[in-house]
């Protein structure tokens, strides 16, 4: 029973430490001129689904669950939207190439339609980032034009 | 109090669950910048300026071979070994340097190194639908990179109507005779020739 109590104060102790290292947050105010929406004319509805399904990890303004002051979340999520924003970072869209823009939609659509995006582990608490099907439908119908529009 | 000790053992079991499952991905590697190699770079430009002239880069030429290989694996619908191959590309790609070209001739490069790495990279992990997906769009970059290189082979550039539903997918390939990457054994002679490069 003792260890028992002895590792509870460890771990506590552990908590508390872990909460005074700092968190890169990602959070931008400024909208440059090449984001996504800037460059392409981007229907309401999508652009909507995009904002709260894509946004929170593919853009640089993250808009933070109450969680996200706690660590190990806070790390968690910092993981995460680096790993988005190096894939994909639709507020720097107009930076990319032809070429890259039409491979980038090509994975935007089918990450969407294999529903592999947005990731489970997001959408377990962002419940409204879950595409309904008439949202999913025209996400990708729009996508897809605009990757022929490019080729 | 045994309550309360049973709570804090769960919560550093948690977090440290937390922490395994948030390292997990953490050693994938983003597509790196092109390494600009440059002490190497010299000796080497020398030499192949010298041996084979500009317009037949040695690197271009492995990561051609490269490409082959993978289109080989997958035209024996191997899975697997697409993916030992996807890796290799990704990093013969990696280490192309364009800086022996003209300015306006190394944009385009970089830009076509850089989708093609991303390709093949996806291809190093994915299962052989995503592949051929991913090859599609690789063998359109290969193709544009050749028209800037150059090549000292003889290629063909081969294409299959059907695949993609439809929208069709072409691909290079050293034979002249039509093995399909795309399907695999499944129509394993399906498509023509459609162009000559050399």
């Amino acid at each position: 029973m003792k260890v028992v109590k002895i590792i509870a104060w460890i771990a506590l102790i552990a908590f508390v430490v872990i909460q005074f290292f700092p968190v890169d947050y990602n959070q931008s105010e400024i909208v440059p001129q090449t984001d996504f929406m800037l460059v392409n004319k981007v229907p309401a509805t999508v652009e909507q689904s995009l904002r709260v399904s894509c946004y929170d990890c593919h853009s640089n303004n993250t808009n933070y669950p109450w969680y996200s002051k706690i660590q190990p979340s806070a790390w968690y999520l910092e993981h995460h939207i680096k790993e988005g924003k190096a894939e994909l970072n639709f507020n720097e869209w107009d930076d990319l190439s032809d070429r890259r823009k039409t491979s980038k939609l090509r994975s935007i659509i089918s990450q969407i339609e294999d529903g592999e995006m947005p990731l489970d582990s997001y959408t377990l608490i962002h419940r409204d980032a879950i595409f309904s099907e008439t949202n999913k439908t025209a996400v990708i119908d729009y996508m897809k034009k605009l990757k022929d529009s490019l080729e | 109090m045994k309550t309360v000790k049973r709570t804090m053992s769960t919560m550093a079991l948690a977090a440290t669950m937390i922490l395994t499952v948030s390292c997990k991905d953490g050693n994938k590697n983003e597509p790196a910048a092109p390494m600009s190699n440059e002490m190497h770079q010299e000796t080497m430009d020398d030499k192949d300026n010298m041996a084979m002239g500009k317009n037949q880069d040695a690197k271009a030429e492995a990561i051609l071979k490269g490409y082959f290989n993978l289109k080989d694996a997958l035209v024996n619908d191997d899975n697997s070994k697409a993916k030992e191959l996807g890796n290799t590309l990704a990093q013969s790609l990696k280490s192309f340097d364009a800086s022996s070209y003209a300015d306006s001739e190394q944009n385009e490069l970089k830009d076509i190194i850089e989708d093609a790495t991303e390709h093949a990279e996806h291809i190093g992990e994915s299962d052989i639908a995503h592949q051929r997906e991913h090859f599609k769009t690789l063998s359109k970059d290969m193709a544009d990179m050749v028209a800037i290189t150059g090549t000292s082979m003889k290629i063909y550039e081969q294409y299959c109507p059907m695949y993609d539903n439809n929208k069709g997918g072409a691909w290079l390939s050293m034979n002249e005779e039509i093995r399909n990457p795309y399907f695999g054994a499944q129509m394993l002679k399906c498509g023509k020739v459609q162009r000559e490069i050399n």
